[in-house]
């Protein structure tokens, strides 16, 4: 019989006991979620709100660094801005975008492997994927300089066997932008993924199994819709920090890799037109926060939520 | 940034009014209020008072009013502490890596503790740092700081940031100092900086890769090396030095020649030459082969080639660019009798030649050649020769308003 199987399979690891209804009567006041949203709240208006309104003021004020800033109320440097930088943010969320779905089809067969096949090794081979985040950012994407050097240890030996012609190269291109992105942000999408993955209830895949349902059945009508909330939540974070990253295209980027986080760099410090760099900001803001809300809208954000209840 | 009562502001009747609407108000004496609301309102009234903020004030300093300089040095006295802001690996260091053997000289010999700092990254995000305290005329820690001329060194003079120096405290300077270093075009009468090294931009290639000398800037535009070159990624290099290619002297250039040294660095790019717009990591691409040719900085150049890289650096026919970091005294400093002791020390001939030894750029003080090792007294990249120098020019010195167009013309270039 199969359902017999099913009942002594031991609860995922991730559930909890039953919840306990007792409250207090003195946690009722009025003031209590006032109070216990005030650290957190405090801390998100001093440290986000606050520059976020000054950088608004910011972006619609005029003038120089050495005549001083006067606010103007001068909107015309939104569109200013999106007509002078068109290339680099459509280049920005390009790259973006690309990165994230390389991660998505990355991330998901080895999350899938070790959730459901890593056995009792599942946590090794966590820690073997976060291995390299624990050296600097910075340092493993230079890394990356010393690896694929034109005549370095990888493309070096390549070309000298004739696999590939002698003026190919890895470093200055779109395509090392987009690698060294897609490499820092992998965890990022692993992670998630494979937290609603190693969540799943087994019960419902021998479910699926006993009512006839192939591999890829089970895989497409169960297993995927029920781990899109880790998609979710990938997707999110990775797409918004490659989105605006540009140590990357600094450092592996060629001639015309430019990223929106670079010209924002360079418009705030070198060039200290405090203003444009805010409009910059804000707009980048925007775009991600509409994209984030209509996606949202589109996959559901009560599943993200309840990932971190259940 | 002050926040003003948008009452007594001149923008405020265009800020989102402020003032409590009926409904509002009936609203907040009813126990309808929701958390939410309560959120909502909160930000809407911060919304209003910073979007009513006003504007970061001018800074900019009159000339009639800047300090002069019997003001500010009257009343100043030697503390026997100094504190020293210079930029990483610009100083020479004993065998044990431990202590700076100048700067314990300079105790020795006068008394005074430097605490030297390396804080200097690079000259804009070091403005952006210090910008804030200077303009509020607070200490920013440092009595001596090291800016390179240039944009951002007219900025701190045009801003009164600098305490203006009292020449008789700098006899040695006077008597010692290169000529290319007095007087210079960025800091008329050195009424602010004094130079604390120099170098030069110029072209540094691998012979073995190019396959041929290189001695003119049009090298850095042969589709031979295509994908091979190297350009600098900045608003200072970049320019002068490509006006300087096409035969114009920067600091007499107009508008006119930068729109077309800009086309020029333009056509190089969409034509596939320029691998990548560097900023400090160009010598590494240089080194490990990346790049065959590049614009490049004399001190750089020099320390691959005394660690056996076979790399060449020259002054191309055309003219290079000499570039020099300037010691200056913040106008807040605490210590300034100690920050311009020292800047008149470090031109004595044997302090120079020990910083000369180790740092590897140009000395201002030519007489230090005949203290240092024969191997650096003979490098033209130390000590440049008169043929080389005279080929220099210095950067553009540029008004705000030029400095905006400035930007616009060539910031598109490296950054496309």
């Amino acid at each position: 019989m199969s359902a017999e199987p099913a009942a002594t399979v031991a609860p995922a690891p991730g559930a909890t006991g039953p919840r306990r209804g007792r409250r207090g009567a003195r946690w009722r006041s009025p003031f209590t979620p006032y109070l216990l949203a005030l650290p957190g709240g405090l801390w998100l208006a001093i440290f986000f709100v606050v520059p976020m309104l000054v950088m608004l003021s910011v972006s619609l004020q005029t003038g120089n660094v050495v005549d001083g800033f006067v606010q103007t109320f001068h909107f015309a440097v939104y569109p200013d801005a999106i007509r002078q930088y068109s290339d680099q943010f459509i280049r920005s969320f390009a790259y973006g975008g690309i990165c994230t779905v390389l991660c998505v089809v990355l991330a998901y067969p080895m999350a899938y492997w070790i959730a459901f096949h890593g056995g009792r090794r599942r946590s090794t081979y966590l820690f073997l994927v976060l291995l390299p985040f624990f050296v600097s950012f910075v340092i493993r994407t230079v890394s990356w300089k010393f690896l694929l050097a034109d005549d370095g240890v990888l493309l070096g030996n390549l070309k000298d066997i004739g696999l590939l012609p002698d003026d190919f190269r890895v470093l200055a291109t779109s395509t090392a932008v987009i690698g060294g992105l897609t490499y820092n942000s992998f965890p990022f999408m692993l992670l998630p993924i494979y937290v609603a993955l190693e969540r799943m209830d087994p019960k419902l895949l021998e479910a699926a199994d006993d009512l006839y349902a192939g591999r890829a059945a089970v895989f497409g009508r169960v297993v995927l819709p029920l781990s899109m909330p880790g998609v979710f939540a990938g997707v999110l974070l990775t797409f918004v920090p490659a989105t605006s990253d540009y140590v990357n295209a600094s450092i592996l980027g060629g001639t015309s890799d430019t990223m929106i986080g670079n010209i924002i760099q360079t418009t705030f410090l070198t060039n200290a037109d405090y203003p444009l760099a805010s409009a910059i900001s804000f707009i980048l803001m925007v775009i991600l926060l509409v994209g984030i809300f209509i996606y949202a809208r589109v996959l559901g954000t009560r599943d993200v939520f309840e990932m971190g209840t259940r | 940034m002050t926040t003003h009562g948008s009452s007594d502001h001149p923008g405020a009747h265009q800020a989102p009014a402020p003032a409590v609407n009926p409904a509002l108000l009936r609203g907040l004496t009813q126990p309808r209020l929701g958390r939410r609301d309560v959120f909502r309102l909160g930000g809407l009234a911060g919304a209003a008072a910073l979007l009513a903020a006003c504007g970061v004030k001018g800074e900019k300093k009159d000339d009639s009013a800047s300090v002069v300089p019997s003001d500010f040095w009257a009343g100043k006295t030697k503390t026997n502490t100094l504190d020293f802001s210079n930029w990483p690996l610009y100083i020479d260091v004993s065998e044990d890596g431990k202590s700076n053997p100048s700067l314990d000289k300079f105790k020795a010999d006068t008394g005074i503790k430097v605490n030297y700092r390396e804080d200097i990254q690079d000259n804009e995000s070091y403005f952006g740092k210090v910008r804030p305290s200077l303009a509020a005329g607070k200490s920013i820690g440092a009595d001596l700081i090291v800016i390179t001329n240039g944009i951002f060194l007219d900025k701190f003079i045009q801003l009164g940031y600098l305490a203006p120096l009292d020449q008789t405290k700098l006899p040695t300077f006077a008597a010692n100092a290169d000529a290319s270093v007095k007087n210079p075009s960025y800091d008329p009468g050195n009424k602010y900086t004094v130079a604390w090294q120099s170098g030069l931009t110029g072209i540094a290639y691998d012979p073995a890769k190019t396959g041929r000398e290189i001695t003119s800037y049009e090298d850095l535009f042969d589709p031979k090396f295509a994908g091979h070159v190297g350009m600098f990624g900045d608003n200072l290099d970049l320019p002068n030095l490509a006006l300087v290619g096409m035969g114009v002297n920067p600091e007499k250039s107009t508008p006119d020649d930068w729109k077309k040294a800009a086309e020029k660095l333009n056509k190089q790019r969409t034509d596939g030459i320029v691998r990548k717009y560097y900023t400090q990591d160009y010598i590494d691409a240089l080194a490990s082969g990346d790049l065959w040719i590049s614009m490049a900085w004399s001190g750089d150049v020099y320390q691959q080639v005394a660690s056996g890289k076979n790399l060449r650096f020259i002054v191309p026919k055309e003219g290079g660019i000499l570039w020099t970091d300037n010691m200056c005294i913040p106008i807040t400093a605490q210590h300034p009798v100690d920050a311009i002791t020292y800047m008149d020390y470090v031109y004595k001939p044997e302090i120079a030649a020990m910083l000369a030894e180790y740092i590897n750029y140009i000395t201002p003080v030519p007489t230090a050649k005949q203290d240092v090792s024969p191997a650096l007294a003979d490098s033209p990249l130390i000590f440049p020769s008169e043929s080389d120098l005279a080929k220099t020019h210095r950067f553009r010195v540029l008004t705000t308003d030029e400095e905006t167009e400035w930007n616009k013309i060539f910031q598109p270039v490296y950054q496309s």
